[in-house]
């Protein structure tokens, strides 16, 4: 990959800095009235989640990160890997359950995700903003409790536990939101 | 958004701010005239494009060319001039310009601002922070500023002695401070001191001074640039200091020297050092020799960052809100 010089910085661009490819989250020039300039960066490493603060002589340079984001969809999983499919080209891509961490509570067949692959091979998954999953274990629902704001934990069918209002019954469909993990409405079916 | 109304996106053409901000702006800089026309200081004017630019080799300036064929530099500071006026017999003078600076865009810089710059025959660089201190307790009503000494603020806040500590341990808490590995092999003593500084030194002044607005004076004679050095207990000194408002870097101030022959040596040091980091050559500006050689009255003079000023005058967080024109939109 070409090296990209500070003069170029900017949030969202991927880097490679300390070997593993990063994601600029913000980037602030600072110079003293007299004196030389730098630019401090803050960065997410794109392999771990941390996030990192470097400075950098403005004019420095860093390569390039191979790194491109695919929308793929989940097909199904195995022992080891779970299976993603390109919706265009059928190309096929297993991603280890390591690589998927906590998106895979969330995860059902034919969900389309965005997939993070670096130097082709997949570093990360986000799953859709919302998903809809069924209830597997709950307490009993309390009908026409709808106003009391209190709630319970339900066990939906990928195994995640949310908390949701009283009311919610066994079998019922819930949207969830999976960036925060939190209940937004029963579905109708 | 359900129910809402998106709000409408900021036309393109539109300047920053509103009626009531420009007019906060256009009152603060009216304050400052009266301030200098009531102590007697001329207002004064100098060329933007000029002959000569800047020799610092950590400021960049922008060019075009003249009438004549021959490049002029858009001028990063009216200094030059301005002590040409006084060499000539000018007495105290003041000026609010515009300045450029190429590659200078951030939260507190734009390539183009305004500058306020003004000089003091007799004054030495303390009387200088008086009257600084005065004009900006006038305008932004803060507690009359505290003065701490270069090494001081370093020894408390960056665990650093200036004068005894090596380039090695220099470059080692720099890399502490989160500088990466080559910038931390690359830079010099000075450039470390002034990654210490923005990092750790600037966001902590405030606090150890115990008021917002702080004096940063006395600082390393390799950092003088066009102030006198003095020889103070032992140690060489430039008579060069800061202001800083709640970590916001605000004036630079000199006990300007005078003597021509140490100036046209630090001209030709920096000069050298250009070359060295593969800079533009910049001409030393003969004119301004010259005018030091005829005579430059014992003075001290100081740059004030006026968009900065009017910054935090507003309350606001960066300097595109305190210019109506910033250079994304200009």
């Amino acid at each position: 990959m070409a090296t990209i010089s500070t003069n170029e910085f900017r949030s969202g661009l991927r880097l490679m800095v300390d070997d593993a490819p990063c994601a600029i989250l913000d980037n602030e020039f600072v110079k003293p009235g007299k004196g030389q300039a730098f630019n401090r960066v803050r960065f997410r490493n794109l392999l771990t989640g941390r996030v990192i603060d470097r400075t950098f002589k403005s004019g420095e340079s860093l390569p390039g990160a191979d790194v491109v984001e695919t929308e793929l969809q989940y097909l199904y999983r195995d022992d080891d890997h779970w299976h993603f499919m390109h919706q265009e080209t059928y190309e096929q891509l297993a991603v280890s359950e390591g690589v998927l961490g906590d998106t895979a509570k969330w995860l059902s067949e034919q969900d389309v995700c965005r997939v993070l692959l670096w130097n082709g091979e997949p570093i990360g998954v986000t799953p859709p903003n919302f998903v809809v999953l069924r209830v597997t274990d709950t307490e009993p629902g309390v009908r026409g409790d709808t106003a009391s704001g209190a709630n319970k934990p339900a066990v939906v069918e990928t195994g995640a536990t949310v908390r949701v209002p009283l009311f919610v019954d066994n079998g019922e469909l819930l949207r969830i939101d999976t960036r925060t993990g939190e209940y937004v409405s029963r579905v109708k079916e | 958004m359900p129910g809402g109304r998106a709000a409408d996106p900021e036309p393109a053409w539109r300047p920053r701010g509103d009626r009531r901000r420009w007019e906060r702006r256009a009152r603060l800089i009216a304050s400052i005239r009266e301030f200098f026309a009531a102590r007697g200081v001329l207002e004064v004017e100098t060329p933007v494009l000029c002959a000569r630019g800047a020799m610092d080799p950590a400021i960049r300036s922008f060019s075009t060319t003249g009438p004549d064929g021959r490049t002029r530099w858009l001028q990063s500071s009216p200094e030059y001039a301005m002590k040409r006026l006084l060499a000539a017999g000018s007495g105290p003078i003041f000026q609010i310009s515009r300045a450029f600076r190429a590659g200078e865009t951030g939260p507190r810089h734009n390539p183009e601002f305004a500058l306020l710059e003004w000089y003091r025959p007799d004054f030495d660089h303390h009387r200088l922070m008086d009257e600084v201190g005065e004009l900006i307790v006038s305008i932004l009503g803060c507690e009359t500023p505290c003065r701490v000494s270069y090494v001081r603020a370093f020894r408390e806040l960056a665990g650093v002695d200036v004068d005894s500590d090596s380039d090695a341990s220099l470059r080692a808490r720099v890399r502490v401070a989160g500088a990466s590995e080559r910038t931390a092999a690359e830079l010099e003593r000075d450039g470390c001191l002034d990654l210490l500084l923005t990092h750790l030194v600037e966001p902590g002044l405030a606090t150890l001074a115990g008021v917002p607005a702080v004096f940063l004076y006395d600082y390393p004679a390799s950092q003088a640039a066009l102030a006198r050095v003095e020889r103070k207990e032992g140690v060489e000194r430039a008579e060069r200091f800061e202001l800083y408002v709640d970590g916001v870097e605000l004036a630079n101030g000199y006990h300007e020297l005078t003597d021509a022959v140490e100036q046209r040596a630090r001209f030709e040091k920096e000069g050298r050092r250009r070359a060295r980091l593969g800079l533009t050559r910049m001409e030393v500006d003969e004119r301004l020799d010259c005018a030091l050689a005829h005579g430059l009255p014992p003075c001290s003079g100081v740059a004030l960052g006026l968009d900065r000023l009017v910054m935090l005058a507003l309350g606001v967080a960066g300097i595109e809100e305190a210019i109506a024109f910033p250079d994304t939109i200009a």
